[in-house]
């Protein structure tokens, strides 16, 4: 293109600013090395129950091959009404306050698409999911992102959002369990965020697609909360609990003004999900306590198995209460979280993400993912453990 | 179920420092627990899951449906556990249905197999009539299965 701008100052602006992820560039690096026992994966390491998958086979026979309701089969959309109410303490009307997305990414772009004027600021909370502050960035929002720590266990204060909300402040962001830190919220923390939402006037994105994988208390969801609901948009999947990711399929709830808004897009975007997909989410819906009780008792021996292994290698690490994710501290060791990570590949062939993958605050600290099997884990933690006295002894 | 059954029953080799790991107890109380299962017998023996069909072996296994008179005394016990007494006989169970017992025996060939039935089972004193099916191919045993798993296909790292 002799004479002519490049490709590249083409590119919009926004876009061409945000990096790529930090954990592509360390999946580039994973994918050149052989027998890696991979701590960095964040999806479950089982397979989608075999009567989801038998069900969608079967669903492809009878030709379920077609474009659905925008909004997503009313008999799932029911179906998710009753789960959401009984398992989160949300009351939705399948009609019209519910939308099947194409995962929880897609409902989350559709929120904040929905939501934002150029220039609205969105308060989040790091460490964080990738793709928080740059979905914010592609809704032409303003990220504002609370810091939290791991001496309170990674859970988010009201002090901690005052500190960072501004006049122009109009959605605040929540992800609990979270991802990558395995945090969660008790009621009564989250009390004290939904009065702050409620004087400030916010609208709350929750993103709660780990609300099942909880292992010593119940999870709470903020919609539950007095006063909450009509100002909240709720959103889950069937990724993580029903081990689904590849079919990609999510959901919101909200009011039905704020569910109309991000159907238009949908609409406009992605039209509906997969038909197919939707069909394997309405078996799932059939039996979860089964299907998703025996999942969180092998996350929760692994969680055990892996929180001892830290403390007897001497590796600080918070107690991880729900998704599947150890957030353990390599601060001592006086690298790093990037540096310890690379060096953890290339002497042991342990892959774990380094924090700052998740937010520049996540310095100091690695995710260990523990979906993977307990045998995988195990030899793990025996290479890990050679790493960390290494590093103590040198 | 005890969660520490449940770990034993997945792998019974699981070492008693790990499954303390994974319970989160001491590894004393895991010794103490697993020797009082073992001592009341409600664990009853520790036994490998192997993929006969890769073994080659010189043997055969039939499913055999056996129709019992219950005894005045004992109901189906008595008989049931005469039967189960022998060697041969892998596993029995009492079934609801159109017969009273099922059995798996085993044996070197074909013939072996015939002669237990006719000349062991069937003469015993309260067994109607047999059935007797032979098995051809494993596809899964205790909640194994015998074909090789798909390998792992997720990306090596993700979000």
């Amino acid at each position: 293109m002799n004479g002519s701008r490049s490709l590249r100052d083409r590119i919009n602006l926004t876009v061409r600013d945000i990096p790529r992820s930090g954990i592509r560039d360390f999946f580039d690096i994973v994918s050149t090395m052989k027998d890696v026992i991979s701590l960095g994966i964040g999806e479950p390491d089982f397979d989608t129950p075999w009567h989801v998958r038998e069900s969608t086979v079967f669903a492809l026979e009878r030709g379920v091959t077609h474009y659905t309701s925008n909004y997503g089969y009313l008999e799932l959309r029911r179906a998710l009404a009753r789960y959401v109410a009984r398992q989160f303490g949300g009351e939705y009307n399948p009609d019209d306050e519910i939308l099947v997305t194409v995962g929880v990414s897609e409902a989350l772009d559709l929120a904040l698409r929905a939501l934002l004027n150029p220039g609205d600021a969105v308060l989040y909370h790091e460490p964080c999911y990738v793709s928080y502050r740059a979905t914010i960035l592609f809704a032409h929002g303003m990220p504002l992102a609370a810091e939290t720590k791991a001496e309170n266990g990674f859970r988010l204060t009201r002090a901690m959002l005052e500190a960072k909300a501004t006049p122009k402040t109009k959605v605040l962001m929540l992800n609990f369990p979270n991802n990558p830190t395995g945090a969660i919220m008790s009621r009564q923390d989250l009390e004290d965020i939904a009065a702050f939402a409620r004087e400030r006037d916010l609208i709350v994105i929750t993103d709660e697609i780990y609300g099942e994988l909880t292992y010593d208390t119940p999870h709470t969801s903020i919609v539950s909360l007095p006063g909450m609901r009509d100002r909240t948009i709720f959103l889950h999947g069937f990724s993580k609990a029903w081990a689904m990711t590849g079919f990609r399929l999510g959901y919101a709830c909200g009011p039905a003004d704020l569910i109309e808004a991000m159907m238009k897009i949908h609409q406009y975007t992605m039209l509906c999900a997969s038909s197919m997909g939707q069909k394997a989410a309405i078996e799932a819906l059939a039996r979860p306590e089964v299907d998703v009780g025996e999942m969180v008792d092998e996350y929760r021996r692994r969680r055990n198995f892996i929180a001892s292994a830290f403390t007897e290698m001497g590796l600080a690490c918070h107690r991880p209460l729900g998704a599947f994710y150890a957030f353990p501290s390599v601060a001592r060791f006086g690298c790093t979280a990037k540096e310890f990570a690379l060096q953890l590949l290339q002497e042991e062939k342990v892959a774990v993400v380094p924090g700052t993958a998740f937010g520049a605050c996540g310095e100091g600290f690695v995710r260990c993912a523990y979906a993977t099997s307990m045998e995988n884990l195990k030899e793990a933690m025996v290479r890990m453990r050679r790493f960390v006295g290494r590093l103590q002894a040198g | 179920m005890d969660e520490l059954l449940k770990i034993l029953q997945a792998n019974a080799t699981e070492s008693r420092e790990n499954i303390a790991k994974m319970l989160n107890l001491p590894l004393a109380e895991v010794n103490q627990r697993i020797a009082d299962y073992e001592k009341r017998g409600v664990i009853r023996g520790y036994q490998a899951v192997l993929n006969e069909d890769q073994l080659d072996l010189d043997r055969v296994t039939a499913v055999i449906e056996v129709k019992v008179t219950p005894q005045r005394e004992g109901g189906f016990n008595t008989i049931a556990e005469r039967i189960s007494r022998f060697p041969e006989v892998r596993s029995a169970y009492l079934m609801s249905g159109s017969y009273d017992l099922l059995l798996f025996v085993e044996g070197r060939n074909l013939r072996e197999v015939a002669a237990f039935v006719s000349e062991r089972l069937s003469p015993l004193e309260g067994v109607l009539s047999t059935s007797t099916h032979f098995m051809l191919k494993t596809y899964k045993r205790f909640g194994v299965l015998m074909h090789q798993d798909t390998p792992d296909e997720r990306l090596s790292i993700a979000p």
